[in-house]
């Protein structure tokens, strides 16, 4: 039996400087929940698992919009862990994310690691659509198999359109689905840990950062648009990890005053 | 469409200036993770797929007639390293110029207009396919081969390999590039949303790691 669930989530300021939730559903497995936000201005969500998910076959969706002026942050309680399911002859699942980021607002998009576990298959969809002077904070690891084990087939796709252009497309396809190749030198190089962070903010417009190398297997580079990507590779979630926080709290130092005003 | 005009375009020789980039082979040899020709047929199978798919359908879809300047902008959303970035540029810009002089046309001439710096190489020789007479699957054909070409010729250069074992890699290849150029038309002829962006993260890391290096004997 697949699940089918969508999750919803509407950010707006209250008027009183913070933000309220006028929408915060959950479906399925993916409970929403609001926490306690360390910056008084944004409102925090923690998408809790209720149940193990996805499993092959299962269709999952969170719809997430911080409207005109919100501050939101989005995390989760764990990591998702994408597995085979009691059917060998399931379709893949899919995982839709749909984020929207209003004129002036900020989202903080960082949810835990999705590891693919062997036998699982999972097509992973991230659509944003920024404002012109939204702010975004977006971050994305793919983790190829639990310890120890060969990786599910996963694909990613993260298109990311700002005032209606495209700003980022990127796809990835891992796994024993994918063309071959995917483990190579070109691609992977037996690294099983893959992550991304995107910082997209009005203020680079006019002062876009210098690409500059994270390590040896990880880089920081400025789009064509007003925004960074930092694209790296590890041999594990926690080296991963590492690379993204150092990168993440450069970033927001660099950018302090445009995101924690 | 004309076979001749295929084989002239898709020629290592058309003056383009290819030849002197090596589709980030020169970063992986020195990485040690191209040493041979088994990991230069890994290489190349893994571009292939991934930058060299996303390329033949920017290229398929410049042939197919779409705008120029809309699949100019999907290529720069498709490429988040700007040392690429800065050499799809650079390229498209070398191609223009040779594409005008062997198939003119007002289509090139509104393009080279509109991007003077140079728009991404892909979206420059699918118009220039497309001046010549040729379809979405021989421009995409073209930019499949020249994904693996560049790559194994610069190999043969950086590691002494031998030409006959590289040529070897490409022959092999050839049920993966005609898989990849169906592929690409297909998704062309479905319009702009429906083109591939399939990535390689090593590919992206390298290139920035190679644009800093001081010596190189190839610019990519």
């Amino acid at each position: 039996m697949s699940v089918r669930a969508r999750a919803r989530l509407r950010a707006v300021p209250d008027g009183r400087g913070g933000t309220a939730l006028p929408v915060l559903e959950s479906a399925g497995p993916l409970a929403l929940r609001r926490t306690r936000s360390p910056h008084p201005p944004y409102a925090r969500v923690t998408v809790v698992g209720a149940m193990s998910a996805p499993l092959n076959g299962d269709r999952l969706a969170i719809e997430a919009e911080a409207a005109d002026g919100a501050r939101l942050t989005v995390d989760a309680a764990a990591a998702t862990v994408a597995l085979p399911g009691p059917r060998p002859d399931a379709d893949p699942s899919t995982y839709t994310v749909d984020l929207t980021v209003g004129e002036g607002a900020i989202l903080h998009w960082l949810p835990e690691q999705l590891v693919s576990a062997h036998g699982s298959r999972l097509h992973q969809t991230t659509r944003v659509q920024l404002a012109p002077t939204a702010r975004l904070l977006l971050r994305e690891e793919q983790i190829l198999g639990r310890h120890g084990e060969p990786t599910g087939a996963l694909t990613t796709r993260l298109a990311v359109h700002r005032a209606g252009r495209p700003l980022l497309d990127q796809q990835l396809a891992y796994g024993p689905d994918a063309p071959a190749g995917w483990d190579g030198p070109a691609v992977l190089a037996g690294h099983r840990a893959v992550g991304q962070l995107l910082l997209a903010d009005p203020l680079f417009e006019d002062a876009p950062l210098p690409a500059c190398l994270l390590g040896p297997t990880a880089a920081l580079t400025p789009l064509a648009g007003p925004a960074v990507l930092v694209t790296a590779v590890a041999a594990d979630a926690r080296l991963l990890r590492g690379i993204l926080d150092d990168a993440m709290r450069e970033l927001l130092d660099g950018l302090k005053e445009s995101f924690e005003d | 469409m004309s076979r001749a005009a295929l084989l002239v375009l898709a020629d290592g020789r058309f003056p383009a200036g290819g030849h002197a980039h090596s589709g980030g082979a020169e970063p992986a040899v020195a990485e040690g993770r191209v040493r041979d020709a088994d990991s230069l047929a890994a290489f190349c199978r893994g571009r292939l797929h991934t930058a060299g798919l996303t390329a033949a359908a920017l290229a398929a879809a410049a042939a197919h007639g779409l705008d120029p300047l809309a699949l100019d902008e999907a290529a720069d959303a498709r490429t988040p390293s700007p040392a690429l970035r800065a050499t799809a540029r650079k390229l498209g810009r070398q191609m223009m110029r040779a594409a005008r002089a062997t198939w003119p046309g007002p289509e090139l001439d509104a393009l080279a207009a509109a991007r003077p710096r140079g728009a991404h190489q892909p979206v420059v020789l699918g118009l220039t396919a497309r001046s010549a007479g040729l379809g979405p699957e021989d421009a995409a054909h073209c930019v499949a081969y020249e994904t693996v070409s560049g790559p194994a010729t610069a190999v043969v250069r950086l590691l002494s390999l031998d030409p006959f074992h590289a040529t070897a890699v490409l022959a092999r290849l050839a049920p993966d590039l005609d898989r990849v150029a169906e592929q690409a038309a297909e998704a062309a002829r479905q319009g702009i949303d429906a083109l591939p962006a399939a990535s390689a993260p090593l590919l992206d890391i390298t290139a920035e790691a190679h644009a800093a290096w001081p010596v190189r004997l190839f610019a990519s």
